[in-house]
């Protein structure tokens, strides 16, 4: 079941390597980096989870001792999270770069950008 | 056994989610698709322990969502279907193939012993082991005062990550209003 799960976590990262390459729509690249981003956030926070484990948050009364062999493992969790937010910046700035693009040429074809150049 | 076989079925429907956001002719069922996506990732993060994971996605998916609908609604999408290439299509599930393989034996498929730990046992152990890990859940309460393990990671621990991350959104927004505003931008001639 641990394979199967890892695997489908990859399988879905590739959906978003597919849509990088082979469409060529602005919107389907944008939503292809966000495939693969929520891949990779999935896949790093799998890795750190640990089973029947508590969250990393010490509870009333709880020693530290306790939290360390029961708790899943926090570090790929704060690095995630900076991963979330950074993630949104980069669809905005995508979004912004795809607008102008309408704007110049109407359209979100990579074909016909390329045509109208020159 | 029950968890993981949850998480099992969430990762397909985020697999068939995806599959729709990439695939489906109209661009506003892809872009709901890949919200769809985005909500199942939230709650497998509430089922992996990840509370303060599960809240700022919530709030970055609504974002996303209403920024790239805002964006589809008021634009006409003329892109057209591309052709259909035998050759392409082969070699793309050629190396897609490969990979899997790569991956099933990272993971330690086949009784190979994998570079990836096994699902549900971290790479760190009790809280007596020196792993970084370990030690911050041990230490987190007497060094930094924070009970949220997590947060005392990201905002004392590794502080200079989020400042690097502030940094990353400030710049991302400078870059969003140079390329999107009309004032100062220089008079030219457009083609339609």
């Amino acid at each position: 079941m641990g394979i199967a799960i890892y695997i489908l976590a990859f399988v879905f990262i590739l959906l978003g390597v597919y849509a990088l390459i082979a469409k060529k729509n602005v919107i389907r690249i944008i939503i292809g980096i966000g495939i693969l981003e929520y891949g990779v956030n999935l896949l790093l926070v799998l890795v750190g989870y640990r089973k029947g484990g508590m969250a990393p948050i010490l509870a009333n009364g709880q020693s530290s001792a306790n939290l360390a062999g029961r708790a899943v493992d926090p570090l790929p969790q704060a690095m995630v999270l900076t991963s979330i937010v950074i993630g949104l910046s980069i669809t905005a700035l995508a979004v912004a770069l795809a607008i102008r693009l309408y704007d110049k040429y109407g359209t979100f074809d990579m074909n016909d950008i390329r045509d109208l150049r020159g | 056994m029950g968890v993981e076989l949850v998480i099992l079925l969430l990762i397909v429907f985020m697999i068939i989610s995806a599959l729709i956001a990439v695939e489906a002719s109209d661009l506003l069922s892809a872009v709901i698709a890949i919200g769809a996506a985005g909500f199942a990732l939230c709650a497998i993060d509430l089922l992996l322990a990840a509370p303060d994971l599960a809240f700022p996605q919530v709030l970055v998916e609504i974002i996303t969502l209403v920024i790239l609908i805002r964006m589809i609604m008021t634009r006409q999408d003329t892109s057209r279907q591309t052709p259909k290439d035998t050759l392409r299509t082969a070699m793309v599930m050629l190396a897609c193939g490969m990979f899997l393989i790569v991956v099933f034996l990272a993971v330690g498929g086949m009784n190979t012993s994998g570079t990836i730990p096994s699902f549900g046992r971290p790479v760190m152990g009790s809280f007596d082991d020196t792993g970084v890990s370990s030690q911050y859940l041990f230490r987190c309460a007497q060094d930094t005062g924070a009970a949220n393990v997590v947060m005392g990671i990201l905002l004392d621990y590794r502080a200079y990550d989020t400042l690097g991350e502030a940094t990353v959104i400030v710049v991302a927004i400078l870059g969003g209003y140079a390329v999107l505003r009309r004032i100062g931008r220089k008079k030219r001639e457009v083609k339609s």
